[in-house]
């Protein structure tokens, strides 16, 4: 049996549209119209968002995959491209945008910092990796990524989207996504997720102070 | 002495105020110092008798060991001549210094840097506020004993990461495995955020001054971070009545990523890539500046060669640049993005080249102390020339063509934003701002650095001072860059292209230097300050855009919401340099 009778089998197809009727599951169609048509959020961060901007241009064009529509507003967009360093300044801004854009949404991570911190990690107000606070999708390593990396990686997140399945996937669920807890700028870049922990560490370093003081004392 | 001579000789300071003033004598430091309480009155006597009417630079350096913040301000004249240093010294537990800001507006950003990243307070200042943190952020950090989350050691080298082949990251000597620290006995429940309340606060109270015998309302507009206009991350909030802007705050610090911080601990060598992130689109400029400020220490000059090349590379570097603010000005007037393209278009050409001689598209890390990294390979040089003699000037004459005469960008630009030539000085704008606005102030021909003596070209400037003007100094500059390029390329030698051996670790004798080019953007300049370790003790950045945006609430106030989002088109601004 050859691939395509094995494929055709079980539906019977009239000899005169054959040439005309194509059959496939719902989650192939769905996905094939969505991931030919991802539009990302207009958003640039630093460095990197240069090479965004010429891969939007005419030489390597990114439209020739569907994505031309670059949109101010999260509300229209699809791909968050976290394009250059996460400061602590930004992060509840990009937090905010996340939660403000609509299900299904994707994050790519592009460049060392927006990965990982790159290479101002060290530094004070540098967030090490915007995956701290929103989740991501696919990394593009390279600082900056060259354009064609960055090609490579919306395909990579095409190839992802076609793997999903309508069935199981979390915006068809009953249950509403839950938004992620905006960050807070006190003293230091506060996530409202580990409040308890930042209280317990500066107690014990209150107490290690204390203890530190008492020595130098006697 | 007639008033020609005392406004074209340097003065000799500790002579004309011998109680107030004494030479800076520390081995290796120029310039003067002054006391503290008589700083106005001699910036004062510098700016009006002795003409040094543009304050370029003001920084504080934290000396640890002696127990004093230094403020360093730097002058120059605009009708040109070298730079004048001046210094006030100031306890580290009581830092407070005058303000000049009612001398040189242009300082009042440049103030509030210092007093954020260093805790010096300046007294006088109309709005001392934190500018590149956030209201409530913990300590000063640049001061020298202020230690950063994942500090390991105070400079780089560090010790190995593999302490016995045991991979250690930064996140596990942090006891929350991020990059965070709080205040000992800080409670995050009982901190209520300044959520921007000292901003707002400030804007009230030009509204109140607007009105003070009937209640009108004001709205108060943000624009940004997120903006599509505000290229990058950049905030500006407007306190409007109907479409006019009553006031202005830049809000920055965005992208606020620690560069002087890092490079303090950094060697002199390993800054010289992340000098490329300034202002990533023009990173052969900043590299040429950081070059030529530790070459001053070191006293090294690069090989004939060597300086071709680099005049070539930061010419490129201006037209890549202005093809990028030419065409991100007309995306800010309503051209989305169809002009920006045939910009884009030429900066691949251009980036081809760059990729070609330094292996990166964007960011270069090609110069080196006394030379290049590699040679420019004759394809390059080739490719260079056919681009330069037969493709960018046909270009720029198309982008011209399509654009100056067009009536909606004349109508948008003519007469918008209009900076006069006193307070664009006042205002310490450089660059096509100051141009534009009728003073003919240009680095390349103030004070000629590398080989710029032995290049004919004319210096751009405009006479009105508004959008359209900025435009058309900037069109003739990327003109004047060509013809700057088909000279270097006609005269290029052969030769080596580093003068010595290279080597991973420099020998920096102690000093200070101020390295400056003219940047596209405008005046560049790096302010180190060597202990003779290998490793700056402060090195500061003049970041150009940053100073410019001094300029952009006096320029937008009384116009329209819509002309702001031109208006900072034209100034031209990188977060990356602005922010740092």
């Amino acid at each position: 049996m050859s691939e395509q009778e094995r494929r055709t089998e079980p539906y019977e197809i009239p000899e005169e549209m054959k040439s005309q009727v194509a059959v496939t599951t719902l989650d192939k169609i769905y996905n094939w119209g969505r991931s030919n048509s991802v539009w990302p959020m207009m958003f640039g961060l630093a460095c990197c968002a240069i090479e965004m901007i010429a891969t939007a241009a005419s030489r390597y064009d990114f439209s020739r995959f569907g994505m031309e529509v670059m949109r101010p507003s999260p509300r229209q967009a699809d791909v968050m491209i976290v394009s250059g360093t996460v400061t602590k300044k930004m992060i509840p801004t990009i937090v905010r945008l996340y939660n403000q854009m609509p299900e299904p949404k994707y994050v790519i991570a592009m460049g060392a910092c927006a990965c990982g911190g790159g290479p101002f990690k060290e530094g004070y107000t540098v967030v090490s990796g915007v995956d701290r606070f929103i989740p991501v999708d696919v990394y593009i390593v390279g600082c900056p990524p060259t354009p064609q990396s960055l090609l490579n990686g919306l395909i990579t997140l095409q190839k992802k989207m076609e793997q999903e399945s309508i069935a199981t996937s979390r915006w068809y669920s009953k249950a509403p996504s839950q938004p992620i807890p905006i960050p807070v700028l006190g003293p230091d870049l506060m996530d409202p997720r580990k409040f308890d922990l930042i209280r317990q560490q500066s107690a014990a370093k209150k107490a290690a102070q204390t203890a530190d003081g008492e020595v130098e004392n006697e | 002495m007639s008033d020609l001579q005392t406004q074209t000789l340097v003065p000799q300071l500790d002579t004309i105020f011998p109680d107030w003033v004494r030479p800076d004598d520390r081995a290796g430091y120029q310039g003067y110092i002054v006391e503290t309480e008589h700083l106005l009155a001699v910036a004062k006597a510098l700016r009006d008798t002795y003409g040094y009417d543009l304050l370029s630079s003001v920084t504080g350096v934290d000396y640890l060991p002696e127990g004093k913040l230094e403020v360093v301000y730097h002058v120059f004249r605009t009708t040109g001549g070298p730079i004048f240093v001046y210094k006030v010294q100031v306890p580290r537990d009581n830092p407070v210094v005058p303000s000049l800001v009612p001398l040189y507006p242009g300082a009042e950003l440049q103030e509030r840097e210092a007093y954020d990243l260093l805790g010096i307070r300046f007294e006088g200042h109309p709005d001392l506020r934190r500018i590149l943190t956030w209201e409530g952020f913990a300590g000063h950090p640049l001061r020298k004993d202020w230690h950063e989350p994942y500090f390991e050691e105070e400079a780089k080298p560090y010790k190995s990461r593999w302490p016995e082949g045991q991979v250690r990251r930064a996140e596990d000597l942090n006891p929350f495995a991020d990059n965070v620290d709080y205040p000992a006995g800080f409670d995050p429940e009982s901190l209520v955020p300044d959520a921007d309340d000292t901003l707002y606060k400030t804007l009230f109270r030009v509204q109140q001054a607007q009105h003070p015998e009937i209640k009108t309302d004001a709205i108060v507009v943000n624009l940004g971070p997120q903006h599509p206009s505000t290229h990058g991350v950049f905030r500006m909030v407007a306190l409007l009545e109907g479409e006019k802007i009553l006031d202005l705050k830049p809000v920055m610090g965005y992208l606020h990523r620690n560069h002087e911080k890092i490079a303090e601990r950094n060697t002199f060598l390993q800054n010289m890539p992340f000098t490329d992130r300034l202002d990533y689109i023009a990173s052969m400029s900043n590299n040429f500046a950081y070059a030529l400020a530790v070459e001053k220490l070191m006293g090294v000059q690069p090989p004939e060669r060597a300086e071709y090349i680099r005049v070539i590379m930061a010419e490129l570097t201006r037209i890549v640049s202005h093809f990028i603010a030419v065409g991100f000005l007309l995306n800010d007037l309503g051209a989305f993005f169809t002009p920006s393209l045939y910009g884009i278009k030429e900066r691949e050409l251009i980036v081809d080249i760059f990729e070609m001689v330094s292996g990166s598209r964007m960011m270069c890390n090609y110069f080196r102390f006394g030379g290049l990294a590699r040679d420019m390979s004759p394809e390059a040089v080739q490719k260079t020339k056919e681009l330069v003699n037969d493709r960018l000037p046909r270009k720029i004459d198309e982008f011209d063509r399509y654009l100056t005469e067009n009536e909606i960008v004349r109508q948008r630009c003519e007469g918008v934003g209009v900076l006069t030539p006193e307070d664009a000085i006042a205002l310490s704008a450089t660059g096509p701002v100051l141009r534009a606005s009728g003073v003919p102030y240009d680095v390349r021909r103030a004070e000629p650095y590398s080989i710029y003596d032995r290049f004919e070209f004319d210096v751009a400037y405009g006479l009105h001072g508004d959008i359209y003007d900025r435009y058309l100094v900037r069109m003739e500059e990327m003109r004047q860059s060509v013809r700057i390029l088909k000279q270097a390329l006609r005269d290029l030698p052969e030769g080596p292209i580093m003068t010595g051996k290279p080597a991973y670790q420099v020998r920096v004798p102690a000093g200070e230097s101020y390295g400056r080019v003219e940047g596209p953007k405008g005046e560049l300049g790096f302010y180190l300050v060597s202990n003779g370790k290998p490793n700056p003790w402060r090195y500061h950045v003049r970041a150009p855009t940053f100073i410019n945006l001094t300029s952009l609430a006096p320029m937008s106030r009384g116009g329209k919401v819509a002309d702001v989002v031109a208006i900072l088109g034209s100034i031209d601004i990188v977060l990356g340099e602005v922010d740092r």
